[in-house]
């Protein structure tokens, strides 16, 4: 059994592994994340989850995300002046590279985001970045698909996700789970004909058509490592999710296919 | 060569090379380091070669190829004993000399010699000369006497006694509390105390333990741990050896950058000795313990350094730092319990464990003992790689060692640690050099980069630098060094064309502040300080270039003007021929004119102009 304080309330926990983040939200204690989720390890690179952890004498800033909660006693603060300025900062960064996406903008007027002071990152005219690198597509490719149809590429002010070479992924089984997790719509899926399209990442891939209604809908060549990975039932493979949902609304009603969280929630 | 089976036997070794040695024989040593072989010592070393040969008097007289003696400015560097005489910048035209003056008839050569650039006087001994007068060389004095690739040279010099020591009567426990009682610290940057890493690693769970030497090495300028490899590679393994001992490592890494191919090379011949003569390998001299250590070279980003990435990296993924809650002494490579360590931390070891910690926490200052080896660049008249005790002053270090300022300018700064460390104005010369008292001022120890600057060096312009590396450094995983660092440097770059507002100011500070306390690792968390640095020590620069529009360094091109002085100038018209775009005019003997809209600010006619006639504002 640990005990610590977060924003001065005492917190007991006796579950292992647990992060400050999830035993703070578990209380009620929000702190902002733009690089999490719960199906995925947690993975470091916005920042804005940061806390500051009090122990003995001495006080750091770390990522609540990742921060296991294993010294007892220790106090934690989730909103302090110093933290709330490295929270705007970090979404001005955000702003001034992505200025057209209105998820970043909700967060930022809400993270105390008034004017505008940093310029915005220069790209070729009528084009717009959308990426926050948040990583989330590159992991729950890697982590739950169990692929690595995509990954970072460059360093630094370069750096972005593409699959290898900027072509057509071999490794890609269009799942769209990428699609589903991206919080900024940076990831754009087209279907037309038995064929869908994922952009950025140049891919194109082959759908198989359903038995009842005949529209094409599931990727044709990795239908069963996905439908095997995922644990899916085996209609998945047959049925389109409209027909399927009318076919099995009340034994499957557990899965929501509509809902980005139809991979993850397996 | 023979399997040692003992320490014993091992001793017994040692005394037969000792034997063999005629030590009133003349040897010549010549320095074949980076430096000194890119100036032309294995030229030097082929000529030696040759003429000895030619005189029928190689058997008389011993010639080594050492590894790097730290004065690389002066190579090619040539040792001659008896007499400890040093001749600097030697090439082959001068071996002939050495030979018939030096080692047959005891003369010295004049010319060849060392002159003090402050007294202008010529100084004959390696040891008096004042580059080396004031260092303590305990890591890296025996780089010069040694051929780096004959384990007999290490051995006859003391080598592997310290690891018989511990094999013969010191349990792990004892080897650890020897590291701690030296209060030894980590000599990669961050100065951890290195028996405190050992213990908890041996304390931790784990049937499988590693030792990583991290020999990535990627500050530019710096070249302290390479040359420890190319130059004694069996002193950072002898020390690797005692240290797996110690925490019960079976396997090592050392992590090599792949630029450093002399490195791998002497470090992977070293390997071999030592398995040959049971040193390494299964049952080390005799005993239970058994340790191997694979080579992994590494791909040259500057950040793969870090010991997650660089961990993550021998992993075989992408070097990437990774967020560490856990030290990697409990859960490190492959999740097992791993010690990693600098090049030089490893090579302190075995003068520790053979003079004892009480000899070893004698150097230094309270917090910081033994000695540090930096490498000592830009307008200093000495240059080259310099052992210290911890706390001397940086006074002493720059105009001492270092000779002082280059045709003796102005003192502005010294830049210590790196491209991450911060700039140390005048006032602060006599700050005693450890790793407290720089972190107070806002630098650091680092990796022992030092960097002279004097007033011909824009304090703008080097904030300017440093970040512009470090950003392209960042691996880009993280916001605040990405988009904080891309943003900071952007703001720079406005203020040296002349184009900063004085807000700008406060929100290099704002960024600056959120890039230390949240960045993902020490890679952004320390980018910020030679800006902070310049903005706290010279706020005066960034406000000429914001309000005045001036850099009195006559650096930043946008804010400066070449002047020609109508007094001075004779119309020689050699400004005329050297400017690139035709942006000086005038008739032969009669005075020029400089053209402000044509110029582009190369400085080519303030260089050639023989009467001081061209000036900079
Ligand atoms: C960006 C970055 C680069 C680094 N590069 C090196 C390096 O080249 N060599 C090194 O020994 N340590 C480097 N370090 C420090 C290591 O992370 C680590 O602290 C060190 O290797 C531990 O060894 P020590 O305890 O012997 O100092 C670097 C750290 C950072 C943040
Ligand atoms: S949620 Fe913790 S760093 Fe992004």
């Amino acid at each position: 059994m640990v005990s610590i304080t977060i924003n001065g309330r005492e917190i007991k926990t006796d579950q292992e592994d647990i992060t400050l983040l999830q035993l703070a939200r578990s209380e009620g204690i929000g702190i902002p994340t733009l690089c999490f989720h719960k199906a995925l390890l947690p993975y470091g690179a916005c920042r804005l989850c940061v806390v500051e952890v009090t122990g003995g004498q001495n006080t750091k800033i770390v990522n609540s995300c990742a921060y296991p909660v294993r010294e007892d006693g220790i106090s934690v603060q989730t909103n302090t002046p110093k933290l709330k300025q490295i929270r705007k900062n970090i979404l001005e960064f955000l702003l001034a590279r992505c200025p057209e996406i209105d998820m970043v903008k909700k967060m930022a007027s809400g993270l105390g985001v008034k004017e505008k002071r940093l310029p915005e990152k220069s790209l070729p005219e009528d084009q717009t970045e959308e990426c926050i690198l948040c990583g989330l597509c590159v992991r729950v490719c890697g982590e739950v698909i169990g692929k690595e149809a995509i990954s970072f590429v460059h360093r630094g002010a370069e750096r972005e996700v593409a699959a290898p070479f900027y072509s057509q992924s071999k490794d890609c089984v269009g799942c769209t789970a990428c699609h589903f997790v991206c919080p900024t719509g940076a990831i754009k899926v087209k279907e037309s004909g038995n064929k869908r399209f994922i952009s950025p990442w140049n891919t194109e891939i082959t759908l198989v058509t359903c038995e009842m209604c005949g529209i094409s809908f599931a990727p044709e060549n990795s239908g069963e490592y996905l439908q095997a990975k995922l644990g899916l039932p085996a209609e998945w493979l047959k049925l389109c999710p409209q027909c399927r949902r009318k076919v099995a609304a009340e034994t499957m009603g557990k899965y929501d296919f509509t809902s980005r969280n139809v991979i993850l929630k397996k | 060569m023979m399997k040692m089976t003992s320490p014993a036997e091992l001793e017994k070794y040692r005394s037969s090379i000792l034997e063999g040695i005629d030590s009133g024989r003349p040897s010549v040593s010549v320095c074949c380091g980076t430096g000194c072989s890119a100036s032309g010592a294995l030229e030097v070393v082929s000529a030696f070669e040759r003429l000895l040969e030619e005189k029928g008097i190689q058997a008389n007289i011993n010639t080594k190829i050492t590894g790097c003696h730290g004065f690389c400015e002066q190579g090619p560097l040539v040792l001659l004993s008896p007499g400890n005489r040093l001749y600097c910048k030697v090439t082959e035209e001068d071996v002939d000399d050495i030979i018939e003056e030096t080692l047959l008839a005891n003369r010295v050569v004049e010319r060849l010699l060392f002159v003090d650039p402050v007294t202008g006087e010529k100084i004959e001994k390696e040891e008096e000369i004042p580059f080396y007068k004031k260092q303590l060389r305990l890591i890296f004095g025996d780089n010069g006497k040694m051929v780096p690739t004959d384990i007999r040279d290490y051995l006859s010099l003391g080598g592997y006694s310290a690891l018989a020591k511990v094999l013969k009567g010191m349990g792990p426990q004892e080897v650890i509390q020897e590291i701690k009682n030296s209060r030894l610290r980590g000599r990669g940057g961050a100065g951890f105390p290195t028996g405190l890493k050992w213990e908890s690693c041996d304390k931790a769970e784990g049937d499988i333990k590693y030792v990583i030497c991290n020999a990535d090495e990627g500050d530019p300028g710096c070249f302290q741990d390479r040359s420890l490899l190319e130059g004694n590679p069996h002193l950072v393994l002898e020390g690797m050896i005692i240290g797996a001992y110690a925490v019960g490592a079976s396997q090592g890494y050392i992590y090599v950058r792949n630029e450093y191919p002399l490195a791998v090379k002497n470090f992977s011949t070293a390997l071999e000795q030592a398995r040959e003569m049971g040193l390494l390998g299964e049952n080390i001299l005799g005993s239970d313990f058994s340790f191997n250590i694979k080579v992994v070279r590494g791909g040259g980003a500057f950040v793969c350094g870090e010991s997650s990435a660089l961990i993550t990296s021998i992993e075989g993924r992408i070097g990437e730092p990774r967020y560490k809650f856990v030290h990697a002494a409990e859960k490190g490579l492959w999740d097992r319990p791993t010690v990693l360590n600098n090049v030089k931390t490893w090579a302190a070891v075995p003068l520790i464990i053979n003079r004892g910690a009480e000899w070893f926490s004698e150097i230094g200052t309270e917090q910081s003992k033994g000695t540090m080896i930096f490498s000592l660049t830009g307008k200093v008249n000495n240059t080259g790689l310099v052992e210290v005790p911890m706390g001397i002053s940086l006074r002493e270090l720059i105009f001492e060692i270092g000779g002082g300022i280059l045709e003796g300018r102005k003192f502005k700064a010294v830049q210590t640690g790196g491209p991450s460390g911060g700039c140390i104005p005048e006032g602060l010369l006599n700050l005693p050099l450890d790793f407290e008292k720089l972190a107070e001022v806002g630098s650091m120890v680092g990796s022992g980069g030092m960097i002279v600057m004097d007033e011909t060096t824009c304090m703008v312009d080097v904030a300017k630098y440093f970040l512009s590396f470090t950003q392209e450094e960042s691996c880009g995983k993280c916001v605040p060094c990405r988009e904080g660092g891309e943003h900071m440097l952007k703001i720079l770059e406005r203020i040296t064309r002349g184009e900063g507002e004085e807000r700008d100011l406060e929100l290099l500070k704002e960024i600056s502040d959120t890039m230390q306390c949240a960045s993902l690792c020490a890679l952004g968390k320390l980018a910020p300080n030679p800006v902070l640095t310049t903005l706290k020590y010279f706020p005066e620069e960034y406000l000429a270039h914001i309000k005045d529009k001036k850099c009195s360094a006559g650096v930043c091109k946008e804010l400066i003007e070449y002047l020609i002085d109508p007094e001075a100038c004779t119309g020689c018209g050699r400004c005329l021929k050297a400017c690139p775009t035709g942006a000086i005019s005038g008739e032969k003997e009669a005075v020029h004119i400089l053209d402000q809209e044509q110029c582009i600010k190369c400085g080519n006619c303030m260089e050639v102009c023989r009467f001081d006639a061209v000036s900079v504002e």
